[in-house]
C-alpha cells in the first residue's frame, strides 16, 4: 500500500484522522463543519461504555472498542459498476440512491413526476447545500439515548454522505424509495446516514439495503437513521442489514411521530458479526400509532444486541413493538426494550414483545423487556418468550412424512411470517423470505 | 430472668453513648472496633470475628449500586447508624421470663395469646437479640433446632457452619457484606431428615431505637425430605430520622425437602430495607418465597432460588404496595443450575399516590440444560394519576431444551367497576379497596389464613384517603 493512500485514508486511531476528514468532505457550510468539530470533541472526551452500564448489560463491548485500525474515507479503488447492477432488489420504485463506501456510485434516480410535486430525494450533502434550512431543522435533532453516545458522536464527526428523503404535505406515494449502502474496501469505517421526513398527511416508504461487495473484507460501520413523521403522516422505513460476516455494525435510529401518524419501522438482520442496534420511538403527538418490528436470524457466532425505547410523551397514542429472533448455532442475542409513559401520556396503549426461538443447544438469548409507567390510565403490557419449537406442531409435520429439517424450516417461516407480513411490498417480502431461507441452507 | 454476661470490653474506647437504657450499645458508626465490640459482647468464636472483619472490608470497598438502583440509597448515612444494641438478655426460655415492657410491645403488635399456643414456636425479636424463644417440646424431641444466630453458631457449629454464608456469600452485594459484618439476631433452624414441621415457625421483628439498623441473619436448613414453613412479620414505630434494615436470609433445602418462607414487611416509612434472600434447592427440593411489602421508604429485595439439583423447584409470590414517598423495588432471581428445574414468579404491585413500585428480576438458564421451565407474571395496578410503576426483567437462556415465558401488564382500576359498586351504595373509598383486594386476591389466597386476614386489613388501611 502506498504512502499517499495511508495519508488520505487515516485509521481511526490516527490523531490526524479528523483534520484529514475535514479537508476531504468538501462541505463549506459553517454550521455543519462546527457540528462535526463539536461531535469530534465529544467523541474524544466520552469514555467507552462499560459492562456495569445497564445499557450495555450482557453486551460484548470489547468488539466495538477495539476499532482503531479501521480507516475512514477509504474509498473503493475498484469498479463499482457491478454493484450498481446488483442494486435492483425491487422493480417498481420511486427513486434510488446507491452509495459505495459512503460515496455515490451512480447518479441519483427520482421519478420525474414526484420531483415536480416537491419530493426531495438526494444525498445528504447535496441536501445540505440545496436545502440547508430543511436539513438543519431535523439533522441530528434526536438521539436514541440508549448508550452509544460515543459512537453516535463518531458517526456525526466523520460522516461523509447519506440519504435525504423529504415528502411534502398531502402527497401519498405507493412505490418505495430505495437506498443501497455497499461496503467495499477492506478495513473501511463507514458512517451511513439516513434522514427521512414526511410532511402533514404524507405517505411514503423507504427501503434500505446494507450489503458488502465481498465476503472476506472487514468493516466497521456506524449507521444512523432518523424518521420524522408530520401530523397525519404514514411513513414506513425498512432496513435490510446484510453486511458480511466480518462486519461490526451499529444502527442508531429514532422514529419521531407527531399527531395522528401511522409510522412503521422494520429491521431485518441477517448480516454482521456483531450488530448493535438502538431504536427510539418517540411519540410527541396524540392519536398516533407507532410500530417497530425486527426479524433476526443470527447464525454461526453472530451476535445481535438490540436496545429499544418507546417513549410516550403525548396522551392517547399507541405503540407496538415486536422483535422476533430465531437463533442458530452458537449465536447470541440481546433484546433490551423499555416502554416509558410520561406523566401526561394518559390513555396510552403500549405493547412490547420479544420472542426467541432457540434452534441450537449452544445459542444464547438474553431478554430484558422493561416498563416505566408514570401515568395511571394506560394499557401497557410486555411479553417475552424463549423456547424451542412446539413439540406437538413438530409431531404433526413428522406424522405427515415431512422430514424434520424441512419441518423446522417451515415452522420458522411460520414464525417469521408475523413480521414479514407487515412489509407492505410483496417483492420485498419474498426477498426477505429468501434471505431467511439462505441462512438455513448455509 | 435476664442476666448480664460477664464481658470484658474497654468502654472508654469509641464514642459510645449510654443515655438510652439499652444495656449494650456499640455506638454510632462502623469500624473494626464496632465489630470487636459485637463479638466480645456476644462471646463469639474467633472464626466469626474473622468472618465479620473480612465482610467489613468488602462492605467498605463496594460502591452503592446506583448505576442501576435508586439514587435514594445515597441518602443512607452509614456513620449515623447504631450497628449493635441489645437488652443484654440471653434468649428467654419461657414467656414468663420476658420483661413486661417487651410483652406489651408484642401485645400491641397483636399476637393473640391463643395464637401463641397455636403456633409451634415463637421467636420474637426485640431489637437485636431474641427476647423470647419458645418451642414446643414435641418439636425439640423431633430434633428440630430453632435458635438465634449467635446461639446457632456457638452451640451447633457442626450443623450451621457448613452453609452459613454459602448461599449468599459476603461479597454478593454491599448490603450482604454489611450484614455479614454486623449481624445479630435472626433465626437459625435445622429440620432433621424426614421431619415435617406441621405448624409454621414464626418470628416477629421490631425496630425500636432511633437510627438503629437491624441486621438479622437467618439460616434455615431442611434436611432430606424435611418440610418447614417460616413466617416473618415486621412492624416498626415511626422515627424522625432514617433507619436501615439489612437482613440476610439463607435457605437450604436438601434432597426432596420443602421450605416455605413467608414475609409481611410493614416497616415505618423512614426505613431503608435492603434485604438479601436466597435459597439453595437440591434434587427435587422446593423453595417457595411468599413476600409481601407494604412499609418502608425504600425496599430492595429480590428473593431468589438457586436450583442446584435436578427436579428442583423455585417459586416467588410477591405483593408490593407503594404509598406516597415509598419505593418498593422488589423482584426475584431464579438461577437454573440443573436439568428439569422449574420456577414460577408471580408479582403484583399497587402504586398509590406518588408511590413507586418496581419489579426487577433475573431468570437465568446459563448452561445447556434440559427441560427447564420458568413462568413469570408481573401485574401492576396504578391508583392515582401520578402513581408510578417499572418492570425490569432480565432473562438469559442458553440452548434449545428449555422454555421461559414472561408477561407483564399495567392497568388501573376500571371506572366501570367503581361505578358498579357505588351504584349499589358503597362509598368510593370502599369500592376502591374492594377492587384492589380483588386484584391481589388470587395471591393472598396462597398465604396462610392469619396472614391473609392481616394483609386484607393492611390494604384497606393503606387505601384510606387515596381516592378523591
Amino acid at each position: 500500500m502506498s504512502d499517499t493512500l495511508v495519508l488520505s485514508h487515516p485509521s481511526l486511531d490516527d490523531p490526524k484522522v479528523f483534520s484529514v476528514h475535514q479537508e476531504q468532505t468538501g462541505i463549506d457550510e459553517e454550521w455543519f463543519k462546527s457540528a462535526q468539530q463539536e461531535a469530534w470533541n465529544r467523541y474524544t472526551e466520552l469514555p467507552y461504555p462499560v459492562r456495569t452500564n445497564e445499557k450495555w448489560r450482557f453486551a460484548n463491548i470489547k468488539h466495538f472498542t477495539n476499532t482503531g485500525s479501521y480507516r475512514t474515507a477509504a474509498q473503493a479503488d475498484e469498479d463499482t459498476a457491478h454493484l450498481v447492477e446488483e442494486s435492483h432488489r425491487l422493480d417498481k420504485v420511486a427513486g434510488r440512491i446507491i452509495l459505495a463506501d459512503d460515496a455515490l456510485a451512480a447518479p441519483v434516480e427520482l421519478d420525474e413526476d414526484l420531483r415536480k410535486k416537491g419530493v426531495i430525494f438526494t444525498t445528504l450533502f447535496e441536501a445540505i447545500r440545496e436545502h440547508p434550512d430543511l436539513v438543519k431543522e431535523y439533522f441530528m435533532k434526536q438521539s436514541p439515548d440508549l448508550g452509544s453516545e460515543k459512537f453516535e458522536a463518531l458517526h456525526l464527526a466523520l460522516l461523509r454522505n447519506g440519504v435525504f428523503l423529504y415528502v411534502p404535505d398531502n402527497l401519498e406515494i405507493e412505490a418505495p424509495f430505495m437506498a443501497y449502502n455497499w461496503a467495499v474496501a477492506d478495513k473501511a469505517a463507514l458512517f451511513p446516514h439516513t434522514l427521512f421526513v414526511t410532511g402533514t398527511n404524507a405517505k411514503a416508504s423507504l427501503v434500505e439495503f446494507q450489503e458488502a461487495a465481498h465476503e472476506e473484507t472487514e468493516h466497521f460501520i456506524i449507521a444512523n437513521a432518523h424518521l420524522f413523521a408530520g401530523d397525519g403522516a404514514k411513513p414506513s422505513h425498512t432496513i435490510v442489514q446484510n453486511w458480511n460476516a466480518n462486519t461490526l455494525s451499529f444502527q442508531l435510529n429514532t422514529n419521531n411521530a407527531q399527531r395522528d401518524t401511522n409510522s412503521k419501522s422494520t429491521l431485518i438482520n441477517v448480516g454482521s458479526s456483531h450488530a448493535r442496534q438502538e431504536v427510539h420511538g418517540k411519540i410527541f403527538g396524540s392519536g398516533s400509532n407507532v410500530e417497530m418490528y425486527a426479524l433476526n436470524v443470527p447464525t454461526g457466532s453472530q451476535e445481535i444486541d438490540q436496545r429499544t425505547l418507546q417513549t410516550h410523551i403525548a396522551p392517547n397514542s399507541r405503540s407496538d413493538l415486536l422483535f422476533k429472533n430465531a437463533l442458530i448455532d452458537q449465536s447470541r442475542t440481546i433484546f433490551s426494550g423499555l416502554i416509558i409513559v410520561e406523566e401526561n401520556a394518559q390513555q396510552t396503549d403500549a405493547y412490547q414483545t420479544n420472542n426467541n426461538l432457540m434452534l441450537s443447544e449452544k445459542a444464547e438469548a438474553n431478554s430484558l423487556p422493561g416498563l416505566e409507567i408514570k401515568a395511571n390510565d394506560v394499557k401497557c403490557s410486555h411479553g417475552a418468550t424463549t423456547g424451542n419449537m412446539d413439540d406437538a406442531e413438530l409431531f404433526y409435520f413428522l406424522a405427515r412424512g415431512i422430514p424434520k429439517k424441512k419441518a423446522i424450516e417451515l415452522m420458522v417461516f411460520g414464525y417469521f411470517e408475523e413480521i414479514i407480513g407487515k412489509l407492505d411490498n410483496e417483492q420485498l417480502a419474498d426477498y426477505v423470505r429468501e434471505l431467511v431461507q439462505h441462512k438455513f441452507t448455509d | 430472668m435476664s442476666t448480664t454476661p460477664d464481658i470484658n470490653v474497654e468502654r472508654d474506647v469509641g464514642d459510645f453513648h449510654y443515655e438510652t437504657d439499652y444495656e449494650f450499645d456499640a455506638g454510632v458508626g462502623l469500624n473494626e472496633k464496632t465489630i470487636d465490640y459485637i463479638v466480645d459482647v456476644k462471646g463469639e468464636d474467633d472464626w466469626v470475628r474473622e468472618f465479620r472483619k473480612k465482610a467489613l472490608k468488602v462492605f467498605q470497598d463496594k460502591p452503592n449500586p446506583t448505576h442501576w438502583a435508586s439514587k435514594d440509597i445515597e441518602n443512607i448515612n452509614y456513620e449515623k447508624i447504631r450497628y449493635y444494641l441489645s437488652k443484654g438478655q440471653r434468649p428467654s426460655r419461657s414467656w414468663d421470663e420476658v420483661p413486661d415492657d417487651v410483652k406489651e410491645t408484642f401485645e400491641r403488635l397483636g399476637i393473640p395469646e391463643k395464637e401463641r399456643a397455636f403456633l409451634a414456636g415463637v421467636e420474637a425479636q426485640f431489637d437485636s437479640e431474641a427476647s423470647y424463644s419458645n418451642m414446643k417440646e414435641e418439636l425439640a424431641k423431633e430434633g428440630v433446632i430453632f435458635v438465634g444466630s449467635t446461639e446457632g453458631l456457638k452451640e451447633h457449629p457442626e450443623i450451621f457452619k457448613k452453609f452459613f454464608g454459602k448461599v449468599i456469600p459476603t461479597g454478593d452485594n454491599k448490603f450482604s457484606a454489611l450484614n455479614s459484618a454486623v449481624f445479630s439476631g435472626g433465626s437459625f433452624i435445622y429440620v432433621p431428615p424426614g421431619v415435617k414441621v406441621k405448624q409454621p415457625l414464626q418470628a416477629y421483628f421490631r425496630i425500636n431505637a432511633e437510627n438503629f439498623g437491624q441486621f438479622e441473619r437467618t439460616l434455615i436448613i431442611a434436611d432430606e425430605g424435611a418440610e418447614v414453613t417460616y413466617m416473618e412479620g415486621c412492624t416498626a414505630p415511626k422515627f424522625e430520622t432514617t433507619t436501615l434494615h439489612s437482613a440476610v436470609v439463607e435457605l437450604v433445602a436438601l434432597k426432596g425437602a420443602k421450605i416455605q418462607y413467608i414475609t409481611v414487611q410493614n416497616w415505618s416509612a423512614n426505613v431503608f430495607n435492603m434485604v438479601t434472600k436466597r435459597g439453595l434447592a437440591m434434587d427435587d427440593a422446593e423453595i417457595k418465597w411468599i413476600d409481601c411489602n407494604i412499609g418502608s421508604r425504600l425496599t430492595m429485595k429480590y428473593p431468589g432460588v438457586i436450583m442446584r439439583g435436578p427436579g428442583a423447584r423455585g417459586e416467588v409470590l410477591s405483593i408490593a404496595l407503594a404509598h406516597d414517598g415509598q419505593h418498593q423495588d422488589t423482584g426475584s432471581k431464579m438461577i437454573h443450575a440443573a436439568d428439569n428445574t422449574t420456577s414460577n414468579i408471580i408479582s403484583k404491585s399497587i402504586s398509590i399516590g406518588e408511590g413507586r413500585s418496581t419489579y426487577r428480576g433475573v431468570v437465568s438458564i446459563p448452561r445447556q440444560l434440559k427441560g427447564c421451565k420458568n413462568n413469570t407474571e408481573c401485574d401492576a395496578l396504578l391508583i392515582n394519576t401520578n402513581s408510578r410503576t417499572d418492570t425490569y426483567p432480565a432473562i438469559t437462556v442458553k440452548g434449545n431444551q428449555s422454555t421461559v415465558q414472561h408477561e407483564a401488564s399495567v392497568s388501573k382500576v376500571s371506572a366501570e367497576q367503581i361505578f358498579y359498586m357505588m351504584q349499589r351504595g358503597l362509598p368510593e373509598g370502599d369500592a376502591m379497596s374492594l377492587a384492589v383486594n380483588g386484584f391481589v386476591n388470587d395471591l393472598i389466597r396462597e398465604f396462610p389464613m392469619e396472614y391473609s386476614v392481616e394483609l386484607k386489613r393492611l390494604i384497606d388501611l393503606e387505601m384510606e384517603g387515596s381516592v378523591g
